[in-house]
């Protein structure tokens, strides 16, 4: 019968269906994937990248020894001031500034801006030092800094006081990790709480209807800009906050952590929200069933079912406020003290890149010091993600698993 | 007898760990209905997407066994997928028309094909509109959205859209399963008028309709071929009692 | 024991309500403090001028055109990488990999890093290292590239919003039905053809939210930028993406913290605020309209 199938017009043969090489199904393919590695690659590459950069930090250390210290040449006047205010009196809308504020203007004036005017100096030097980061360095500039970290060596990056740009640098990161603990601890004080408990009622309490309401309503918060957040923590907050508490510094970390808890509570809200309903109705319809009411339904079946993605929330809610820049910059008076009293000023890591990034000469041991910071940030945040991560995975499949079984 | 177009050969099809087909023998005729039919879940469907090699896009499936069409194994390593299924086109159960016009969507299959010109698109487009009976419907409105359709419309649209691949073979899902009894009846009269020129397998759950348009009959029950035969037979005589309770609604 | 037991279910009740209260309190006092600071000074004129006396007076347009060019260039980076990124999470991946899984961890970690660290990365890659060698072979080691402009800042920002991408185009490429895939390849088309011409067409929607909700963060974010582009005041605006910008965020961030006299321009950093914040709700907004729209049309 195979012979007969010849005969007709339309047939199935061998020919007619080999296997067809089409490049642009092949490219689009290759393409596609290699786009999608990318991100991965992002993670890499800012993870090497961020640590690269953070080399000169321990680079200097060795420079310093082997070099005989020499006293802090020509060093530029703006790169002092502003700092040392700073350790002293948080006072003004932002600490940082006072002493600084008499020499900017005049910047503001001239037809150009202050950046443009300023950076590619300092930008020019990062060239020569990447380019030839052994050799002895022609540009006076460059010495001067590097010189003026002569004291400033690795050990003292756990003393107690941060000031990386007097006579004689100490980058000690003491003062910025409490600062940072301080402010973190705060804010989740306060927006763990809230956020929970509002998650609580949008998803066990509120009436569909309502709950149709909140949760873009919440979530829009999560839409607000930081810079906004830290310009009303800023001006209205502060204000009011030192009138209710009367308390001596404006700028503090308790005025910081609420406003960083603003920025933290949509976070909190979303994922708990988010975990309290992907508990399965049987289980409160079985505690229901039992004669429980609502609230005993909520509490005591819904939310331990629902405690991984709960303790996932807190843990990005801890990631959110840990790296928050703007408004730690804005609100928290950035004094590098490592005091505990919630009321007084200080700078948390985030902001001390943020800070004196723009300011710093490229290479030398305090942009190095910087960026072991941003190190150190990121190290931190990819922790508490894949931590959150694996609880959430792990622990919330077992959980419902293990229960409902 | 006319000769045969479609021959499988123990053809045994695993989903995961889970068997869907069990050593499936049968000879489908070219230029006739074949109707398959038998309760659900007894592996019609799965039968029917391993003959275009649909079930290639579900990761846990693996397939034993030979598909030969025309004495070509389908499966073979060197066969391209893609040219295979322009030969043979599908009709699903629920009818699926792109979100495009009505025109976009019939030249479709032309356009992939590398037919860009406008005045042949528009001759395919009006043959194959009017090989599925619906031309006279529609051929004022070809612009126009095929969602704006009535269900038995976008059907015959589907069909139509098959048609414009030019295939040899049309595998047909259900087709009228979600159709009122009008338009079921005139994909009925298309498919009688279709199998002139093509090779149809359609999956029923209507005995009625199995007994109306196909010429033979192919029972499924739990993943294997119970019996195959001429529908007139299988209506009226079958060898096998499982079939015969079957027919006549006492299971299934 | 009953009256006790309502008493506990009570409050809690009550304050998980009055935490919902709290939470739009203050949006709603935040919303309406920056209205009323900044209603005042808010206008076209303001909108439309620069800035004068050391921008003590006159209004904000470089900041709104150096915001808009950002957001330009960010998506021109970040809108097709993303989509491209979801496109083969959904089509070309297969859902357990682990090359999927592992890119998802990636995509989400993205997600949660901090804007500065994205700052550092900008400075230490594509200002130093990417624009240091651009400068090193095309300039013949002359400074135009290794510092911070328009460019690198815009791709900064691309890579903060690629997440916010990848997740809405993803979503949105779940929502074509499979149905449709199916009826394209069984005509015949190829993976790519069906991607191309009904995968893509089917989740537009999706890739204009993510596109939408990229540029209101992009718009709203400050610290990527701090050292990767924003400049405090130009005189001119950026004709390349070699030159510096000038920003909204960062231009209430300068004012109200960098500047001599805050008190004097307080009416202009509340205007600022009322206009970013306007901007923002805006575009979220209407993303979530879209959104709302799309999971709809799935039900
Ligand atoms: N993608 C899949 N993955 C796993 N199992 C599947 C899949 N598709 C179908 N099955 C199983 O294979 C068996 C056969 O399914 P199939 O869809 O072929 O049945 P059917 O005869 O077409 O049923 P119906 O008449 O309801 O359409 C069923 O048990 C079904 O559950
Ligand atoms: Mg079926």
């Amino acid at each position: 019968m195979n012979s007969d199938y010849k005969k007709t017009a339309y047939t199935f043969t061998a020919e007619s269906l080999r296997k067809k090489f089409r490049f642009s199904e092949y490219f689009a393919e290759k393409l596609i994937t290699s786009v999608a590695f990318l991100s991965i690659a992002i993670i890499i590459l800012i993870f090497f990248f961020v640590f690269r950069e953070s080399l000169p930090a321990f680079k200097s250390v060795s420079k310093t020894k082997a070099q005989t210290t020499e006293a802090a040449v020509n060093k530029p006047e703006s790169y002092g001031g502003n700092e040392a205010a700073a350790e002293q009196k948080p006072e003004t809308y932002n600490g940082a500034e006072p002493s600084a504020a008499p020499q900017k203007p005049e910047t503001y004036t001239g037809a150009d801006s202050e950046t443009t005017a300023n950076k590619p100096e300092s930008y020019g030097v990062v060239k020569d030092s990447a380019l030839s980061e052994k050799e002895v360095n022609p540009d006076g500039n460059l010495v001067s800094s590097e010189s003026s970290g002569g004291e400033g060596s690795l050990s003292s990056l756990f003393s107690n006081e941060w000031y990386p740009v007097s006579e004689n640098p100490r980058y000690g990161l003491i003062p910025l990790f409490v600062g940072t603990l301080k402010v973190t601890l705060i804010a989740m004080l306060f927006a763990a709480p809230v956020a929970i408990l509002a998650a609580l009622f949008s998803s066990a309490f509120a009436p569909a209807w309502l709950r149709e309401w909140i949760k873009p309503a919440i979530e829009l918060l999560a839409g607000f800009p930081s810079v906004v957040i830290g310009f009303f923590a800023l001006m209205v907050m502060a204000t009011f906050l030192q009138n209710v508490f009367g308390y001596e510094t404006r700028l503090n970390s308790f005025v910081g952590g609420i406003a960083m808890a603003l920025a933290a509570i949509p976070v909190i809200f979303t994922i708990t929200e988010d975990a309290l309903t992907a508990v399965p109705a049987t289980y409160s319809e079985a505690s229901l069933a039992l004669g429980a009411t609502k609230w005993q339904t909520a509490v005591f079946v819904t939310l331990p079912a629902a405690t991984p993605g709960i303790f996932a929330a807190v843990l990005l809610g801890v990631g959110r406020v840990f790296g928050e820049t703007m408004i730690a910059l804005m609100a928290t008076g950035n004094a590098a003290l490592s005091s505990l009293n919630p009321f007084e000023s200080v700078r948390t890591l985030a902001a001390t890149i943020g800070a004196e990034m723009a300011e710093v000469v490229f290479g030398d041991m305090h942009y190095g010091v910087l960026f072991l910071i941003g190190s150190i940030l990121f190290i931190f945040n990819f922790t508490l993600n894949a931590l959150a991560e694996f609880y959430v995975k792990v622990r919330l499949v077992r959980k419902i698993q293990g229960r409902g079984a | 007898m006319k000769e045969v177009k479609i021959v499988t050969k123990d053809l045994t099809l695993h989903y995961g760990q889970k068997m869907a087909l069990n050593s499936i023998n049968i000879q489908i005729p070219e230029k006739e209905v074949t109707a398959f039919i038998g309760p659900s879940g007894c592996g019609k469907s799965t039968f029917l997407r391993s003959l275009n090699r649909m079930n290639d896009l579900i990761p846990s499936v693996h397939i034993k066994g030979e598909i030969l069409i025309d004495g070509l194994n389908i499966y073979e390593k060197k066969i391209d997928v893609v040219n295979l299924r322009k030969k043979i086109g599908m009709v699903f159960q629920k009818s699926n028309p792109f979100a495009k016009s009505i025109f976009e969507n019939i030249a479709y299959g032309p356009r992939i094909n590398g037919i860009n010109d406008k005045k042949k698109l528009t001759e395919i487009v009006e043959t194959s509109l009017k090989n599925a009976a619906i031309w006279d419907e529609v051929k004022d409105r070809l612009p126009d959205s095929a969602l704006g359709l009535s269900g038995g419309q976008q059907q015959r649209l589907c069909i139509a859209r098959t048609l414009a691949v030019q295939p040899e073979i049309i595998l047909m899902d259900e087709p009228a399963s979600a159709l009122d009894p009008i338009s079921t009846g005139k994909i009925e009269e298309l498919i009688f008028e279709l199998k002139k020129n093509y090779t149809i397998v359609i999956v029923t759950h209507n005995m009625q309709q199995a007994a109306r348009v196909s010429d033979h009959t192919a029972f499924f029950y739990l993943g294997e071929l119970i019996e195959y035969g001429k529908t007139r037979k299988i209506f009226t005589s079958p060898d096998i009692k499982q079939t015969e309770e079957y027919i006549t609604g006492r299971f299934g | 024991m009953r009256l006790k037991n309502k008493l506990i279910g009570g409050s809690i009740i009550t304050a998980s309500a009055l935490s919902v209260v709290l939470i739009l309190a203050i949006i709603v006092i935040i919303l309406v403090v920056t209205i009323i600071g900044g209603k005042d000074t808010l206008s076209w004129k303001f909108l439309t001028s620069f800035p004068t006396d050391g921008m003590m007076k006159g209004g904000i347009f470089p900041a709104i055109y150096g915001t808009a060019l950002l957001v330009i260039v960010m998506s021109l980076a970040a809108v097709p990488f993303g989509a491209i990124t979801a496109i083969y999470l959904t089509e070309y991946a297969h859902e357990k990999s682990w090359i999927a899984q592992t890119i998802r961890f990636a995509v989400r970690t993205l997600a949660t890093v901090p804007s500065i660290i994205f700052g550092l990365f900008g400075l230490g890659f594509f200002i130093k290292y990417v624009g240091g060698g651009m400068d090193h072979l095309f300039m013949g080691g002359q400074l135009k590239w290794a510092q911070p402009n328009l460019l690198w800042g815009s791709l900064t920002m691309a890579l903060l919003t690629l997440p916010v991408v990848i997740v809405s185009v993803e979503e949105a490429i779940r929502t074509v039905p499979r149905e449709l895939r199916e009826a394209s390849l069984a005509l015949g088309a190829t993976k790519w053809q069906t991607i191309k011409k009904v995968v893509i067409p089917g989740s537009i929607s999706g890739i204009m939210t993510g596109t939408i909700l990229a540029v209101s963060r992009g718009a709203g974010e400050v610290a990527p930028i701090l050292f990767t582009g924003a400049a405090y005041y130009l005189a001119t605006l950026p004709t390349s993406v070699s030159d510096q910008f000038m920003n909204l965020g960062y231009h209430i961030y300068v004012l109200s913290t960098q500047s001599s006299n805050v008190d004097q321009t307080l009416p202009i950093q509340f205007a600022t605020t009322l206009v970013l914040l306007m901007l923002t709700f805006t575009l979220n907004l209407t993303a979530v309209l879209i959104r709302s729209r799309l999971r709809r049309r799935i039900k």
